[in-house]
């Protein structure tokens, strides 16, 4: 690091939106665009499978921008599209963004106009991860996170489009072990959220237990599932505000 | 490249309800402060809700889909990588259904 006088530390510096800073944002997510490449393929092979053209695959790509939201969504797919059944699936699994664009107010505290609402359109769990870290790191040009974003997006759209054109091209039967890439997905994904077996296992079971019962049931989808989340989640919720507390800090001052 | 009236309208109804997620939460919580409890049922609902779907899946799969479904845990908790994990449950069902199963 360049040794800067000391005013530089001490006064908060103002929070820019630069092409430069988009470049630095676009350069570190260059990466992570390894590890999107394979989703993004198994959407759009499975947006094939349910019957979704190359251009209809685009373009949910293009404005969802989500993956797993997407996928959970095909899963549930039917011809013709069950407008409402596909929201809901939106609305469950992109719920967790609610809380993100919150988180990083300390950038977009400082955007107007499009830069701010285009930087929330182009925010997903990789580049809130990396932002935040990146603003640990001193990095205060919001520019960051709206170049990251657009390499993403530009990302997520070619790797689903390549997918379809990829599955199309080759023929796959339902049969092919490709088609459980969409499970094993979800199996990472929940690997990934993975904490501890006293913080995760109760929840997780009653989520498991409860979509299965409703299934059993014959509950229409998506309620197996909308039942089995709320359900894990309302207890993971009740456990994590009922946790006993630690003595309080402000006390002793 | 053909383009559904009825597809367009179900992809356009989820992407508006997406980014009222990512805007609309930025928009709301600046403005209000949810109750703890609300607040952690939002953080909350990812992990079940991909429990609750593996569960589904799986109990509309086969056998070789759950045993698939433990390498494909085990080498994102092992290595943290997306793609090399779905390459090994996708291997391993190949292999397990190349096996007999």
């Amino acid at each position: 690091m360049v040794p800067l006088p000391s005013p530089f530390y001490t006064v908060p510096m103002r929070i820019t939106f630069t092409r430069a800073g988009m470049m630095r944002g676009a350069w570190r997510g260059l990466p992570l665009l390894i590890g999107t490449a394979p989703f993004g393929a198994v959407v759009g092979v499975i947006a094939l499978g349910r019957g979704l053209s190359l251009g209809e695959t685009i373009l949910m790509s293009g404005v969802v921008f989500a993956g797993a939201s997407q996928l959970l969504a095909l899963e549930l797919w039917t011809d013709p599209p069950d407008i409402m059944a596909a929201a809901i699936a939106a609305l469950v699994v992109n719920i967790r963004m609610v809380p993100i664009g919150a988180a990083m107010s300390f950038w977009l505290d400082a955007l107007r106009g499009w830069r701010l609402w285009g930087s929330l359109f182009l925010t997903v769990d990789q580049s809130f991860a990396l932002s935040v870290a990146a603003h640990r790191e001193g990095e205060r040009d919001a520019g960051f996170l709206f170049g990251l974003g657009i390499l993403t997006w530009i990302g997520w759209v070619v790797f689903t489009a390549a997918g379809h054109i990829l599955g199309s091209v080759v023929a796959l039967s339902p049969q092919n072990p490709l088609f459980f890439a969409a499970t094993a997905s979800f199996v990472a994904i929940l690997a990934a959220l993975w904490r501890s077996p006293r913080q995760d296992v109760p929840p997780w079971m009653l989520a498991a237990g409860t979509a299965i019962a409703a299934q059993a049931l014959r509950l229409p989808p998506p309620l197996p599932l909308l039942s089995g989340a709320f359900a894990g989640a309302i207890l993971a919720a009740v456990r994590e505000t009922r946790a006993p507390r630690l003595p309080k800090e402000e006390n002793r001052a | 490249m053909t383009l559904r009236w009825d597809v367009a309208l179900a992809i356009l109804a989820m992407g508006l309800v997406t980014y009222l997620c990512r805007a609309g939460g930025y928009a709301v919580l600046r403005a209000v402060r949810t109750p703890p409890f609300i607040d952690a049922l939002l953080r909350n609902l990812p992990a079940p809700l991909f429990a609750a779907y593996v569960a589904l899946a799986l109990s509309r799969q086969d056998a070789a889909a759950a045993i698939a479904s433990i390498p494909c845990a085990l080498v994102h908790l092992r290595w943290k990588n997306f793609a090399l994990s779905i390459v090994a449950g996708v291997g391993a069902i190949a292999l397990l259904r190349w096996a007999g199963m």
